[in-house]
């Protein structure tokens, strides 16, 4: 191979590596993107159903109800305007309480309840998730304090 | 008193970095003497003031001075003298401290282990981490002064988050800013090669030391971060794809690229234009790793309340690193060529392989982290990328990696020939392929082709990494005489494969394998898992320094063995008062047995958590046994030697455009 040749091959494996690599992180980043819905939103029927999504909100006060033998736990969480069901099988986290904002990850079932696969607390009390933040204040909620959480 | 004298040594050691950065720059460009021996001295002096600095902001976190802000949101008065020491650096303001306090150290070094280097070289160096410290302390001061009084003081303080009341979480945070901090004199040796025009392999001899050493404390802080998410935060979990983690992952690739990079341009003399960028990035990407956690633009374990105008003063500084490198590369990188010559297969290509692929593993972290970031920005909706992403991007990237981490060292520099070593080349291959199947098959499931691929590569990668080994040694007489001639960086080089390999056979065996269940358990409840039985003693209520928990007693049983107790809590800490999950483990090589409290139920019930992890110590054992490695070539004789030798060598190239 003339060295022409040679740059021209090295040029060629590059384009494919970088095509291939392309390719592949597109399709990773399809079917593994997971969008944010606040409650308002899901309740107007924007949310997918049958497709996993997020939804943040404060978790209604009162709200929290346990299965007597089950790890089941339904709750609801709110927005404000809007109030979603949701029900999950495990272990919620260790600042998961009635008032808190969080964030689950899950779907939507038939009878309009959110299946959720996974409920995140933050580990900092008085950190706010920027998306529940953000949709108490598109819904005109006042950003509770969180030290009156507390007590 | 103490706090106003850390806040003043504060402001001198500004001082101190503008006298480092503009004497010793001008005076380097002018060819001033006297103006480039200002950098040694406002160096050291700069380090001084700033420990000086933090020494006195722990003073007052020891003597629980709660006038200061900044020690009234972290500490208490029930929280032990370790802990009140460690919180120095637990929030944003003192960890900014710290990250100034340790590049002060390392510019310190710079300039004291540097007498072979050329006056001028010395002094771009300097100049060049003078401003990056410059930036770093404007910073603190304006935005995120940990000396500032509270006018009302509080009577006690608000205690340091529970969470990083922990031994891992002291250490993680100085080790991973001494990686982070140290590749910026990997950037200050490549800005300070590009302002010279000086780029030849003296200068990657000099700079691969040091990356070497930020290389080590990087993987070291890495590690430990994942060993304290396992045990602290009850998940079980070893690496999440948390942006915060991605942001001290992304270095650590591109790291390991430039290490690599390095080796090509001081033992061949290639890839220099390459290496400068390899070098310029690593350091970016450690700025953006700060910018990421600091400005709370992240969801995350890591993020500190979010502060605007932080996030845009580091925005600004990393456009002017970003933009000003980029800038001096663009302006001085063509008149650099490459004077030699190398066929298409030989470890020259195979290393730049292995360089482009660690890149565009970065690339592909940088993209997942960044994508959601940008998207929120554009107002085109929130989303989240998921560890779905990260796996299914990061394996295709990675094996090849593994493979070529293997072949790489067998193969000759400039032109190689598989005609030698195919056969034999073909046979280890197939071997490890052979042991790969039979280790699936004997004790797991054969159809599993994940574990099937990731144990062959591992036998692969230490049949590789000793073959070559060995290839070096056979040249000499006797084994002995040949394991003796070699050089520390030959036995570095392999520990760090050796380290990939063992690292690997951790991820595949605790991923493939691992085991969990989250039971209900009333006291006298069993639970079986993996062939152990786990019983439910009860629960009592034990009192800590500053936290009352309530601890369970589960008894675990393998079979007819003699039965294992394990204590996992439920901590309640008395100051912020909200519930941490410390999990119980029982650690060995093979397997680790993980139990975590979820939470009461009625009737006396808990939630309980049983994970079954074989092998998963071997994550961090590759971990270490990398870094060992790197340490190991650090202080290869070479280095030091190469000093006296280099003296005559970059004088008169260092001084061309001085």
């Amino acid at each position: 191979m003339t060295p022409r040749q040679k740059r021209m091959a090295v040029v060629a494996l590059l384009l494919a590596g970088v095509a291939t690599a392309v390719g592949l992180g597109l399709t990773a980043f399809q079917k593994n993107l997971l969008y944010f819905y606040t409650p308002t939103q899901v309740s107007g029927g924007e949310a997918p159903t049958g497709y996993p999504f997020r939804v943040g909100g404060l978790v209604v006060a009162g709200s929290v109800r346990r299965d007597p033998d089950s790890l089941t736990v339904h709750f609801s969480v709110t927005d404000g305007p809007a109030t979603l069901p949701v029900v999950y099988t495990g272990i919620l986290p260790d600042l998961f309480r009635e008032g808190q904002g969080i964030i689950s990850v899950g779907q939507l079932n038939a009878a309009g309840v959110f299946e959720a696969t996974e409920v995140l607390a933050k580990h900092d009390e008085n950190y706010m998730p920027p998306e529940v933040a953000a949709a108490l204040e598109q819904s005109g909620q006042r950003v509770p304090n969180y030290k009156e959480y507390q007590k | 008193m103490i706090g106003e004298l850390g806040h003043l040594t504060l402001i001198v050691a500004l001082l101190m970095a503008v006298l480092q950065s503009v004497y010793p720059l001008l005076g380097a460009a002018r060819a001033v003497p006297v103006w480039m021996a200002v950098g040694r001295a406002a160096g050291r002096a700069q380090c001084g003031f700033l420990l000086v600095s933090f020494g006195c902001l722990i003073a007052t976190f020891v003597n629980h001075d709660f006038s200061m802000a900044y020690v009234a949101e972290n500490s208490n008065t029930g929280l032990p003298l370790y802990y009140r020491i460690a919180a120095a650096w637990g929030a944003h303001e003192g960890s900014m401290l710290l990250w100034a306090t340790i590049l002060g150290l390392w510019t310190a070094m710079v300039s004291y282990f540097s007498k072979g280097l050329s006056e001028p070289f010395l002094a771009r160096v300097l100049g060049i981490m003078g401003l990056v410290s410059t930036g770093i302390l404007l910073f603190i001061l304006l935005t995120s002064n940990p000396f500032v009084r509270n006018p009302e003081p509080p009577a006690d303080g608000n205690d340091l988050n529970p969470l990083l009341q922990d031994f891992g979480m002291t250490v993680h945070p100085p080790m991973l800013y001494m990686g982070y901090v140290g590749l910026s004199v990997a950037f200050s040796f490549a800005m300070a090669a590009l302002l010279g025009g000086s780029l030849d392999s003296a200068w990657a001899r000099w700079s691969r030391p040091w990356t070497l050493i930020a290389w080590v404390f990087l993987t070291f802080g890495i590690v430990l971060g994942s060993w304290w998410a396992y045990y602290e935060l009850g998940w079980g979990g070893w690496w999440f794809w948390d942006p915060v983690e991605n942001a001290s992952f992304m270095p650590w690739l591109v790291a390991t690229a430039l290490l690599h990079s390095l080796a090509v341009t001081e033992k061949r003399g290639a890839f220099k234009v390459w290496t400068v960028l390899l070098a310029l990035f690593a350091f970016s990407l450690s700025l953006l790793g700060t910018f990421l956690v600091r400005s709370g633009v992240l969801t995350s374990v890591h993020a500190f309340a979010s502060d605007p105008t932080r996030g845009l003063f580091i925005l600004i500084l990393l456009a002017l690193v970003v933009g000003g490198s980029l800038l001096l590369y663009a302006l001085r990188a063509p008149a650099i060529r490459d004077q030699v010559h190398f066929e298409l297969f030989s470890k020259e290509n195979l290393l730049l392989l292995n360089n482009i692929l660690l890149v565009t593993a970065a690339a592909s972290v940088l993209l997942g982290t960044l994508y959601p970031l940008v998207l929120d920005a554009l107002k085109l909706g929130k989303i989240s990328v998921g560890p779905p992403y990260f796996s299914a991007v990061f394996a295709p990237v990675m094996a090849p990696i593994f493979l070529l981490a293997g072949l790489a060292p067998l193969v000759a520099w400039r032109k190689a020939s598989l005609g030698k070593q195919a056969g034999l080349l073909y046979r280890l291959a197939g071997g490890s392929l052979l042991l790969g199947v039979i280790t699936t098959a004997l004790s797991w499931n054969l159809r599993d082709i994940t574990t099937l691929a990731g144990l062959s590569m591992a036998f692969w990668l230490s049949a590789t990494a000793l073959l070559s080994l060995w290839q070096r040694v056979k040249l000499r007489h006797s084994t002995w005489q040949g394991l003796r001639s070699q050089s520390r960086s030959i036995y570095g080089m392999t520990l760090a494969h050796l380290g990939l390999a063992v690292f690997l056979t951790g991820v595949t065996l605790s991923g493939g394998y691992s085991e969990e269940k989250v039971v209900r358990l009333g006291p006298g409840d069993t639970a079986e898992l993996k062939g152990y039985r786990f019983t439910f003693k009860g629960i009592t209520e034990v009192q800590g320094d500053n936290y009352t928990a309530r601890r369970g007693e589960f008894e675990v049983r393998q079979g007819d063995g003699s039965p294992h107790t394990l204590w996992p809590e439920k901590r309640v800490y008395n100051v912020r008062g909200n519930p941490m999950t410390e999990a119980a483990i029982d650690p060995g090589l093979t397997r680790d047995l993980y139990v975590a409290l979820g939470e009461p139920m009625d009737g006396g019930d808990w939630s309980v958590r049983l994970y079954c992890k074989p092998f998963i110590r071997w994550i961090w054992l590759g971990g270490l046994c990398m870094a060992a490695g790197g340490l190991l070539s650090a202080s290869d004789r070479r280095y030091r030697m190469a000093r006296a030798l280099e003296d005559a060598a970059t004088v008169p190239a260092g001084s061309q455009r001085a």
